[in-house]
């Protein structure tokens, strides 16, 4: 295994974000906080071997989205994220 | 109850709970790497170790003088929240106590932050007493980039994600100020013998 | 119509084990019968939770393998040796069995038929499983676009599809698959030998000129690299959809 394995991308936790936001989300478009640059939320990276999901910017490695869940709750940190933009399919 | 996936067991739990196993841990032979983010390559040239906060004169280390502070090796059980233990890990390091001897402070708090942005944060009184090192060894080798190499904090009575990975200092606090897990639904000490997992555990 | 049907709250259902197909010495397929189904999309992946007899459960997400014309959904899965879930899917599984899944899950990385840019498909290893919906819906479909394919394995025998791909190569349906083998290459091998580079790319890919929806699927390492050869070569990154599967879990 190669140490970059670790890192997947957003499609790792559609499950996930859709249990939390009743929506697809893989195709949702999200604004770093950091660095204002604009991914699909499929397109980010994202860390799964971790306490938590651990979400991040693919073009600065800034921190977009942090979710621990345990046992039906959810704790959901969004600042990372300046804005997410969705909506039904196009 | 609810459906059962025939003939599925799982391949944990092999150890139950016992005097050295904490509640709802499993014991496991290799070391699992936990990544929260790319893994941060710091020269030893350029690493150094802080200490800075509630502090009149911070402290700082290069790697040579961190080195040549008296270090000790020591052989613990690590308890990773995500449910792994793993008993008789050989580490080198340099205690706390060696760290903290002469530092004068109001605060009973500390915050370690590391390379890449991470911090957690512990009660003063659980870096002291002969219960956290900064470690640089792992087995007998330099400590992997991946295991927190070149040097990572380690309490090993505490959940492993207290034991902050490529730490490059520690921040003394007056408050206990909550770091990047603690802020978002882990719990604020992490004993693993009172399965302090999550916020209310 | 499948689309909004796919939109909405996510349960868990049971799917019943119809067929187990061996593709290679270390992948099966899983065929399912999933009562009330809502259909899917190429690309799209399943959540499977197995489930102990003292409570304990595991979660993994796989890709589904089969057509949107298909009613069936077909999981492709790896058995990865020191996995939990894959050793139990390719291995302890027979027809019969109920699984516990939910989904589909996804939107971003699908291909729908109508879709007429040229298509280039490019697979590491079991990444071709979602590719390989694709693939399927294209000939469900009559699409016209044209696909590449690029797969690379370590060897012949780890080839899933093999056949299927053949076949559908040989229709005229303008499907044209491009292998690797890294590792391993039977005597007379004539496709390529060796990991995918730049001049691979060139001879592989669309001309920039053309503008192809791209799919990349693999282990991150293979991902990034073929999406970074695809880049320096002049590719809008905007064309290029990525998956990435880790080489832990399972």
């Amino acid at each position: 295994m190669q140490q970059s394995d670790l890192k997947l991308d957003g499609n790792a936790i559609a499950g996930l974000l859709r249990e939390i936001f009743t929506m697809e989300m893989t195709n949702a478009n999200s604004t770093c906080a950091g660095c204002g640059k604009v991914h699909a939320v499929g397109r980010v990276d994202v860390y799964l071997n971790a306490p938590g999901a651990v979400v991040r910017c693919p073009a600065c490695e800034q921190v977009l989205m942090r979710i621990v869940h345990n046992r039906g709750r959810y704790w959901i940190d969004l600042t990372g994220i300046r804005c997410l933009e969705l909506g039904p399919g196009e | 109850m609810g459906f059962v996936s025939r003939g599925f067991k799982g391949k944990r739990r092999d150890v139950a709970s016992s005097s050295r196993v904490p509640p709802g841990q499993h014991v496991v032979d290799d070391f699992p790497v936990l990544s929260a983010g790319p893994t941060p390559r710091v020269s030893i040239a350029d690493w150094t170790f802080s200490i800075v906060g509630e502090i009149d004169d911070p402290k700082r280390w290069t790697w040579d003088e961190f080195r040549k502070l008296p270090s000790e090796t020591f052989t613990v059980d690590i308890h990773c929240v995500t449910k792994w233990t793993k008993l008789d890990t050989r580490w080198a390091g340099v205690s706390l106590d060696t760290i903290l001897d002469e530092v004068e402070t109001a605060g009973e708090y500390a915050v370690a932050y590391s390379d890449g942005g991470y911090t957690t944060n512990l009660p003063l009184d659980d870096l002291t007493g002969g219960k956290a090192w900064i470690a640089f060894e792992y087995d007998g080798r330099p400590l992997d980039p991946e295991h927190g190499g070149p040097a990572r904090l380690l309490v090993p009575h505490l959940y492993l994600w207290k034991s902050a990975k490529w730490v490059r200092g520690i921040s003394l606090q007056t408050e206990d100020e909550p770091g990047f897990w603690e802020s978002n639904g882990y719990h604020l000490r992490g004993d693993p013998w009172r399965e302090q997992r999550y916020w209310g555990d | 119509m499948a689309r909004a049907a796919v939109l909405g709250r996510l349960t868990w259902q049971l799917g019943e084990v119809a067929e187990i197909v061996r593709e290679t010495p270390r992948v099966s397929s899983l065929v399912l019968q999933v009562p009330d189904w809502p259909g899917h999309l190429a690309g799209q992946h399943v959540d499977i939770r197995l489930t102990a007899e003292d409570g304990y459960q595991a979660e993994r997400s796989y890709s589904i393998a089969s057509a949107p014309e298909d009613s069936r959904v077909i999981l492709t899965v790896e058995r990865l040796e020191d996995g939990e879930v894959s050793p139990y899917l390719v291995g302890e599984v027979r027809a019969g069995d109920q699984v516990e899944l939910r989904g589909p899950i996804g939107g971003y990385f699908v291909w729908e038929a109508g879709d007429a840019r040229p298509l280039l498909l490019v697979a590491g290893g079991s990444g071709i499983v979602p590719l390989m919906a694709m693939i399927r819906h294209h000939a469900a479909a009559g699409a016209t676009a044209p696909v590449r394919l690029l797969y690379s394995s370590r060897s012949i025998e780890d080839v899933i599809y093999m056949d299927e791909l053949a076949t559908l190569s040989a229709t005229g349906m303008g499907l044209k698959v491009s292998h690797t083998l890294t590792r391993f290459q039977p005597p007379g091998w004539e496709g390529y030998a060796r990991r995918i580079d730049g001049e691979m790319m060139a001879e592989v890919a669309w001309p920039r000129k053309d503008s192809p929806a791209v799919f990349i699927c693999g282990p991150t390492s293979f991902v990034e690299a073929a999406a970074g050869l695809l880049v320096e070569s002049g590719y809008d990154a905007s064309w290029i959809k990525t998956e990435r599967f880790g080489a832990t879990g399972g």
